[in-house]
């Protein structure tokens, strides 16, 4: 069941990650892309690569025609399909393997088994794993649900049957507000995932985020890697995750791990998965769902396991068994991740887009950089707005943490407003200093202040200037001949230049002699 | 050869020369700033038009941070308005040779911000300058056009005729093998459509760019034929249906990235390759100090080393018959790493002075040395002993050299240049390849003193032959107003308003300007075209 040329299905860093790993396998690899991300370094860095065309995700990475097309254009015996696009699409799955392509993922019932939450959450119960209460009952209509949601109790949550990712999930505080967030849920449900059928669930208040990542192979292992917390939530968006969770001992790992081995042998699951639990201050601990792929912060359990999850799923894949045994697992220090997004804190996180004129990936002891980006690549609107994710390991947590404030500190990604400092305010803050913080961190504190918002004047005005001269120099490489005297100087003593960053306002550079520039910004000097 | 300065850098005198000079260059930047700020005034209207300023069109095209030599920067000052106090330098356009993608260009900009870029008296004489300089120097011409042509109130048929120029010259350009480019921001009509029409590659604006023989209103008037100007002639329309626009713009910013591009794709240099410059030491002597050694007053004499010290690398330079003909000074030096003869004058020219240049001339043609002249001269001696001397024989063998020779010849007035001295030190006749002028010279066919003079012993001659005695009161007026008249016309910044030179620089720039131009020199002589005989037709 081996083989030998995969095409990587998505784009961004986890096309690269997946590159990287297949590459050291002595697999061939694929890159697929779209208009905008054409000159992606993903595309650059396959074996080969094959134009999907479109820009929308609808008509590029979502596309399982033409993805299917591309395996077939370009010899691939094999999909991985990475996270998030096609990834948990049974129906995707299952004509892959039909085309006689090994997908790199779990079967498509264990998918589909998963994907609707109101069927997942029945399935879990009868299996034995311990569940939030709530209503997934048959009838969805509104008098049905409001009738339910009396005896599920306050606040409570409501959540697309379909959903995931945050979209179609509402908190409702109490009664009075449950007519509005039934209506606004099922718009966003139907928006997002062409159902609106809801489900309730007692919202667990203060609790953290620790999700479980599980391995299965074909063969009947099923083992857990301990788990991640992954607290640090805006909307339902996870923005730093950590391993180990910081209040988690031997034991309640254990019995987690151990519910999530169940539920994922409910299903017959194989390959990497996720058991996503919340876990409230008194150590109950509630299934939220299963997420049947690599997640995104994956690299901290690699970083505290040693393993290489990517190379278990191919393992997997090609039908080897596991070869780690539960025993073999040892968590050893303390790893977080921050996802670097291009966004701007100081307008409710709008995403960004546009040229990233210098990208400097941090380095250092500790500290590995999956990026999706380089310098010179333009960043389009079309796509999930995750440019890089900073990954720190320490022997300890608040060592890591460190390295993590250093390594955020010293990357550059300059032209593109991104969510760099608002990550900074969150690893110096105390409450996530001392690994107190609860899903409720950023509601309970604004940390947008903190994150600077656009560039500071004067980090637009040297790089301004570092623009000039490198323009300046190009240009003089390509003439003929100009002494350096002559360099910045006008006969009329006023020559200046001109650019504009992502935008940005005007900033114009004029030389003021001996090696000094004065920069104009709007109006500022 | 090492000559040590006896002009002491902070002594009383030169304090005072240094503060008397920086006053005419506050006085040169004021006016270069009074065209700016008035073309400034116009920024809502452009703003509203979606435009760039002409002078950020300017900035915009040019590469960041490498040199820019204005030409004609004073041209037409106190020529259509005769008051120092409002008359407007420039000509209404702006030009000078600087850098579009690594390539040396000739840059004409319209200044349409004033008067919508209409022509002035000088305009025309500025116009055929930089194009003989662009054909002379082998730089690609490019041309921002915006303009009301000419102002129909201030017809004058000299304009029109000498205009015609302009578009024999892109001709001769096109022939030659030098590109010519334009950015069509604006109206161009009437005589001014050949603009466009005339040059290699058009890169039209859309909306505000537009070229046609006749405009709305003419049409109008002439043929009663009812027309926008987007159908006479709109940029869309040049770039589908006549043909006259190669490239298409959306807006300013975008037409001066494609010339960017066109100019860049044109690999212009590697026809040229770079001539050859020895390693160089800056000069020991401050060039800034240039503003204080020399008497702004060039009756009051200074010895012309004290320039050279503050010109040439390391200021070292190597003097040719330095005890014959001593007041002229001839020395062979290097500029930035270029090999230059500098011919200097501390006072009149004798015939030793005459015949010392003259040679000196010839062996920088031998050796293919180009030269330099620093006007400081207030002519060839006259008198019975200079006269049986030979002074017009050996003045007109100075003449004859600085007409014939074949390098580059490059003049900056600074200080006096009168009478023929102007000529055999290639003044503007004799068409030095570049020719700056320092805010403090003086040209002329002699001194206003010199001159009131004369005319007042041919007064008094007059009245002793019809035996009355000379009316004093009436002398001394008739003084008085001769000298006003010769010191007016000879002042720098009327001359150079005129158009008789390529421009007024600070004395304190003199090395960057010299260094600049010799490397424009160097790069025409060593780089090969493709000349043709017609020029490249719009087919």
């Amino acid at each position: 069941m081996g083989f030998e040329t995969v095409l990587i299905a998505n784009r961004g860093e986890i096309a690269r990650r997946i590159i990287r790993t297949a590459r050291a396998l002595g697999l061939r690899t694929v890159a697929v892309y779209s208009e905008p991300d054409a000159s992606a370094p993903h595309v650059r860095e396959a074996d080969d690569a094959f134009a999907l065309g479109g820009a929308a995700p609808g008509e590029s990475y979502l596309d399982a025609g033409k993805l299917l097309a591309a395996a077939e254009a370009t010899g691939c015996d094999a999909v991985h399909p990475g996270y998030g696009f096609l990834s948990e699409n049974g129906a995707f799955a299952a004509s892959c393997e039909a085309a006689g392509l090994v997908f790199v993922g779990p079967p498509a019932p264990a998918i589909d088994a998963m994907g609707n939450k109101a069927a997942a959450r029945k399935l879990m119960a009868a299996a034995g794993v311990p569940c939030v209460p709530g209503y997934d009952g048959d009838d969805r209509a509104d008098a049905a649900l409001r009738e339910a949601a009396s005896a599920v109790g306050y606040p409570l949550m409501v959540k697309a049957a379909a959903g995931g990712g945050g979209r179609g999930m509402r908190v409702v505080p109490g009664p009075e507000l449950l007519d509005d967030a039934l209506a606004l849920a099922r718009a966003e449900s139907r928006a997002a995932f062409g159902s609106d059928e809801l489900i309730l669930e007692r919202a667990i208040v203060d609790a953290r985020h620790v999700e479980i990542q599980v391995m299965a192979d074909a063969h009947g292992a099923v083992i857990h890697l301990g788990e991640r917390d992954c607290s640090i939530q805006r909307r339902h968006q996870k923005i730093i995750e950590e391993a180990p969770c910081p209040v988690l001992d031997g034991a309640l790992r254990e019995r987690m791990g151990k519910a999530a081995v169940t539920a994922a042998r409910a299903i017959d699951y194989r390959g990497a998965g996720t058991v996503e639990f919340l876990l409230d201050a008194d150590g109950a601990f509630y299934f939220l769902e299963m997420n049947t792929r690599l997640q995104v912060e994956h690299p901290v359990t690699e970083a505290v396991t040693g393993l290489d999850l990517v190379a278990l799923q191919f393992r997997v894949a090609a039908g080897y068994p596991l070869g780690v045994a539960q025993e073999d697992v040892r968590i050893s220090g303390h790893a977080i991740e921050a996802r670097l997004y291009a966004e701007d804190a100081a307008k409710d996180f709008l995403p960004a887009s546009g040229p990233v004129y210098d990208w400097r990936a941090p380095a250092g002891e500790g500290i590995r950089v999956d990026a999706g980006i380089d310098s010179g690549f333009e960043v389009s609107p079309f796509y999930d707005p995750l440019l890089a994710k900073i990954i720190a390991w320490g022997e300890t947590r608040d060592e890591a943490r460190r390295r993590l404030r250093e390594a955020l500190g010293a990357t550059v990604c300059f032209g593109l407003t991104t969510n760099r400092d608002f990550l900074i305010a969150v690893a110096d803050h105390p409450v996530f200093a001392a690994g107190e913080a609860t899903t409720r961190f950023l509601d309970d504190n604004d940390l947008t202040a903190a994150a600077a918002g656009p560039p500071a004047p004067e980090a637009l005005a040297l790089g301004a200037v570092i623009d000039h001269i490198l323009a300046r120099d190009d240009a003089r490489a390509r003439a003929v001949g100009v002494a350096a005297e002559l360099l910045d100087w006008h006969s009329g003593g006023a020559g200046e230049s001109r650019c504009r960053y992502g935008g940005n306002e005007l900033l114009r550079v004029r030389p003021d002699g001996d090696h000094r520039y004065a920069v104009s910004l709007g109006d500022h000097r | 050869m090492s000559t040590v300065s006896r002009v002491p850098a902070a002594g009383p005198e030169f304090t005072a020369n240094r503060s008397e000079m920086l006053g005419l260059v506050d006085r040169l930047r004021a006016l270069e700033g009074r065209a700016a700020a008035l073309s400034e005034r116009r920024r809502d209207r452009f703003e509203q038009r979606g435009q760039l300023l002409p002078r950020e069109r300017l900035a915009q095209l040019l590469d960041p941070g490498m040199p820019f030599l204005e030409l004609y920067n004073l041209c037409n000052f106190l020529v259509d308005d005769p008051d120092p106090d409002t008359s407007v330098p420039g000509g209404n356009m702006i030009t000078g040779i600087g850098f579009v993608s690594g390539v040396r260009c000739l840059i004409f900009v319209d200044d349409s911000g004033i008067s919508a870029g209409a022509a002035t008296t000088q305009s025309v004489s500025k116009a055929l300058g930089v194009l003989d300089i662009a054909l002379r120097q082998k730089l690609p011409l490019i041309h921002l056009v915006e303009s009301a042509g000419a102002n129909l109130m201030n017809y004058a048929v000299e304009m029109w005729a000498n205009g015609g120029g302009m578009f024999h010259g892109l001709a001769k350009l096109s022939a030659a093998g030098i590109p010519t480019l334009v950015v069509l921001h604006g109206p161009s009509t009437a005589g001014g459509a050949y603009q466009p029409g005339m040059s290699d590659y058009v890169i039209g604006v859309k909306r505000n760019g537009m070229a046609a023989l006749a405009g709305a209103a003419l049409v109008r008037a002439a043929t009663g034929e009812v027309a926008s100007d987007a159908e006479l002639g709109g940029s869309e329309m040049h770039a589908s249906t006549s043909g006259l626009v190669e490239y298409l713009a959306e807006d300013d910013a975008h037409g001066l990235a494609i010339a960017r591009d066109v100019i860049a794709r044109l690999d212009w240099n590697r026809h040229c390759p770079a001539p050859r410059r020895a390693p160089f030491e800056p000069p020991g002597h401050d060039p800034e100090e240039l503003a204080g050694v020399v008497p702004v007053d060039y009756r009051r004499p200074y010895d012309i080393r004290e320039i050279l010290l503050r010109i040439v690398d390391g200021s070292s330079f190597t003097e040719f018959k330095a005890g014959y003909g001593p007041q002229t000074i001839c020395a062979q030096a290097s500029v930035m790493g270029q090999a230059c003869g500098i011919i200097g004058n501390n006072g009149p020219i004798d015939p030793n002075g005459a015949t010392k240049a003259a040679q000196f001339m010839q062996l920088c043609d031998q050796a293919g040395t180009p030269l330099v002249f620093l006007n400081n001269t207030t002519g060839y001696m006259v008198g019975t002993a200079y006269e049986q001397g030979g002074m017009i024989k050996h003045g007109a063998k100075m003449i004859q050299a600085v007409t014939n020779v074949r390098v580059p010849k490059i003049s900056f007035y600074i200080g006096a240049s009168f009478g023929a001295g102007n000529y055999g030190m290639c003044g503007f006749a004799y068409r030095p390849d570049f020719l700056f002028t320092w805010p403090n010279a003086m040209t002329g066919v002699m001194g206003g003193e010199q001159a009131a003079l004369t005319m007042d012993m041919v007064a008094r001659g007059a009245a002793k032959r019809r035996g009355l005695s000379p009316d004093e009161g009436q002398l001394a007026a008739q003084r008085e107003a001769i000298t006003a008249h010769f010191d007016r016309q000879s002042d720098a910044f009327y001359t150079s308003g005129r158009c008789l030179d390529h421009g007024m620089i600070d004395p304190r720039d003199t090395r960057r300007v010299l260094g600049f131009v010799l490397e424009t020199c160097g790069e025409a002589r060593a780089r090969s075209v493709n000349p043709n005989s017609f020029g490249v037709a719009r087919l």
